[in-house]
């Protein structure tokens, strides 16, 4: 009888029901263990059989991590398995967060936001092909960035934050989590929290690794303080097909204005670097300022200060400038 | 098991070598503590401190007040390259043993240059300034007082040997972190070939696969050797009966007594009148004032 051998490596598929259970499982499998949350990222890696965990957790029937509620200090509550669908149809998100409703929207197709989870979207895995394609690369484990090489294609890779590893970090929705200051709930034996643009890591810190989740930990929720609630937002992707597609540059902004003026504003950027950048010199900039086209164009250039890029990727730096003119000039009067 | 190699597949399929296992920087560690722990327990049922209190033998004349051991150049070398391989060493392993240090290639990187240039700094200073062959020759001197120092380590009736400026022990530790130090250098360089520094282009392809697992197995074992040199130096180096090698390191000489004690004056001679001749040409006399002798 004929075998089949092709087919994606056996695993346990362990389905709890409790963010308890779910944890105690995670530590006790430790880093044989994969976290399956919307599957979308998963199933690209388990087919390509590149990763091959021993033990699946699907987190799908655990309802606390489901839904959007009201938190007592104010603000929302998103448990990480809330489906991009829901986040971005969500009323109050629509109407008071609107820059994360925009984002989630931007991200692939219907399908796909429907499937896809909150939490899933800003734990996902860089996009990087030689990486996804199983080359042993740092971030795999190895010696050697594929991406960075003199004839390498890196069209998509980043213009800053490299340290040997050259990916970006795909999500749509990290901009704007950090953008509304948002924190990250991690469940491990124990609770911790993690501002947004904190819970992203760069490879100078974990080049295995593109957030802070380490094996053993949960994200469950997504709190937005409602601090930056009716703010003037903005939020912009760019991307080489109309849908259905990674960004190459994504730029998210939260402006709180008096008048012409801006009071205080966050503005973060993603595509340009392993990890989503808020551009923090940018914000200092712009705070208290009108928003002519001088402040818009010294945001931008601001924004790309040392920025370097790769052989096929310098269409980003300009990219990234004229985001973060638009998103200032997004607020001009 | 211990692993003591990482393997990896390349993209064309081979089976390729990537570096040392992190088995291996545990079982130094694990290595380091019980050498550390046996050996002051085994120092202690030896009673060697009864040997050093034998071996006080008379000073002999003219010996100063304090015998200048190591120049000021010396002495800043030495403290340069234990501040860059305790840098070297942290941003090396600590990452791996789960400990987050941000920027931890640059920090690497940085301190290794800085190693080199020390590296380069002592050789031009020991060549030009210091008693460089005396150090580095192999007489028949040398083998002699290694084999007065194994009969002493495994007879408790045999006394210590006294050796010159450079006793057999250090000189045999010295040759150690050379071998080590060379191996991490050289390697270190060619892999930083391979991220963004101000030296070089990066080029991932410089050397093959293969070749570049090499590079980064050697670069492993070196510093897993350094986890056992620099944690035995450290010892040493706190040890109540060392202490003095320490404090030379820190003031740069050791007293009349300490001389006495542990150094052969014939292997190491020194007198006022070189001391005087010394303090009045600074560094540049340290060749003359503290050459071994032995082998010279």
């Amino acid at each position: 009888m004929a075998t089949m051998k092709d087919m994606i490596a056996p695993f346990d598929l362990v389905q709890p029901t409790t963010i308890e259970d779910a944890v105690d499982i995670l530590r006790d499998a430790g880093d044989e263990a994969w976290v399956l949350a919307g599957g979308l990222d998963t199933m690209d890696w388990l087919k390509d059989r590149i990763k091959r965990p021993r033990v699946v957790v699907d987190i799908g029937a655990i309802e606390e991590l489901r839904g959007i509620r009201e938190a007592e200090a104010g603000g929302l509550e998103i448990g990480a398995m809330t489906t991009l669908t829901e986040v971005a149809n969500h009323a109050r998100v629509r109407s008071e967060f609107s820059v994360l409703a925009t984002a989630a929207e931007h991200v692939a197709t219907p399908q796909i936001r429907n499937q896809g989870t909150l939490g899933g979207n800003v734990s996902q895995d860089t996009r990087c092909w030689y990486y996804r394609s199983g080359w042993p690369c740092y971030r795999a484990g190895g010696n050697v960035c594929y991406a960075s090489a003199p004839l390498a294609m890196n069209r998509e890779h980043c213009i800053m934050g490299r340290s040997r590893c050259v990916a970006v970090n795909p999500s749509d929705t990290a901009p704007a989590l950090i953008a509304l200051d948002a924190r990250m709930v991690v469940q491990s034996p124990r609770r911790r929290m993690y501002e947004a643009e904190d819970f992203f890591i760069g490879p100078s810190v974990d080049i295995e690794r593109m957030t802070v989740l380490e094996p053993g930990d949960l994200l469950t929720q997504i709190y937005v303080p409602d601090f930056w609630a009716n703010s003037s937002f903005y939020f912009e992707k760019v991307r080489d097909r109309g849908s259905w597609d990674f960004q190459l540059v994504s730029v998210a902004a939260a402006f709180r204005m008096s008048g012409n003026t801006i009071e205080d504003a966050r503005i973060a950027v993603n595509g340009v670097a392993p990890y989503p950048v808020r551009l923090d010199a940018v914000e200092r900039l712009v705070r208290g300022e009108t928003p002519t086209e001088t402040v818009q164009n010294a945001a931008g250039d601001l924004a790309v200060q040392g920025a370097r890029a790769l052989r096929h990727n310098d269409y980003k730096i300009p990219m990234m400038r004229n985001l973060v003119r638009r998103a200032v000039r997004s607020v001009a009067a | 098991m211990i692993e003591l190699w990482r393997r990896t597949q390349n993209p064309w399929g081979q089976d390729i070598l990537i570096g040392v296992s992190w088995d291996l920087m545990w079982t130094a560690v694990v290595l380091a503590a019980l050498f550390l722990v046996g050996h002051a327990v085994w120092y202690r049922m030896r009673g060697f401190s009864a040997h050093a209190a034998e071996a006080a033998a008379p000073v002999p004349a003219g010996v100063p007040a304090r015998v200048q051991r190591h120049s000021l150049a010396a002495r800043i070398f030495h403290w340069s390259m234990s501040a860059a391989m305790l840098t070297l060493l942290i941003t090396a392993f600590v990452p791996v043993m789960g400990l987050e240090i941000p920027a931890w290639v640059t920090i690497h990187w940085i301190a290794g240059v800085v190693l080199i240039a020390t590296v380069i700094y002592h050789i031009i200073h020991a060549i030009g300034w210091q008693d460089f062959w005396s150090m580095m020759s192999f007489g028949p001197n040398f083998f002699r007082e290694g084999a007065a120092q194994m009969k002493h380590l495994v007879s408790s009736k045999a006394p210590e040997p006294k050796g010159g400026k450079y006793p057999f022990d250090h000189r045999m530790y010295h040759h150690a972190v050379i071998v080590a130090s060379l191996a991490a250098i050289v390697t270190g360089v060619i892999m930083m070939m391979r991220i963004d520094t101000p030296f070089f282009t990066r080029d991932p392809y410089l050397v093959s696969d293969e070749t570049a697992g090499i590079v980064f197995a050697i670069h492993g074992v070196a510093g897993v050797l350094f986890i056992l040199l620099i944690a035995s130096h450290i010892y040493f180096a706190l040890r109540p009966d060392k202490r003095w090698l320490l404090w030379s390191m820190v003031r740069g000489w050791v007293s009349r007594d300490v001389y006495a004690t542990h150094f052969d004056p014939k292997k190491w001679p020194v007198t006022e009148e070189e001391a005087s001749r010394k303090s009045a040409s600074g560094a540049l006399a340290d060749a003359a004032v503290s050459a071994p002798k032995e082998d010279a």
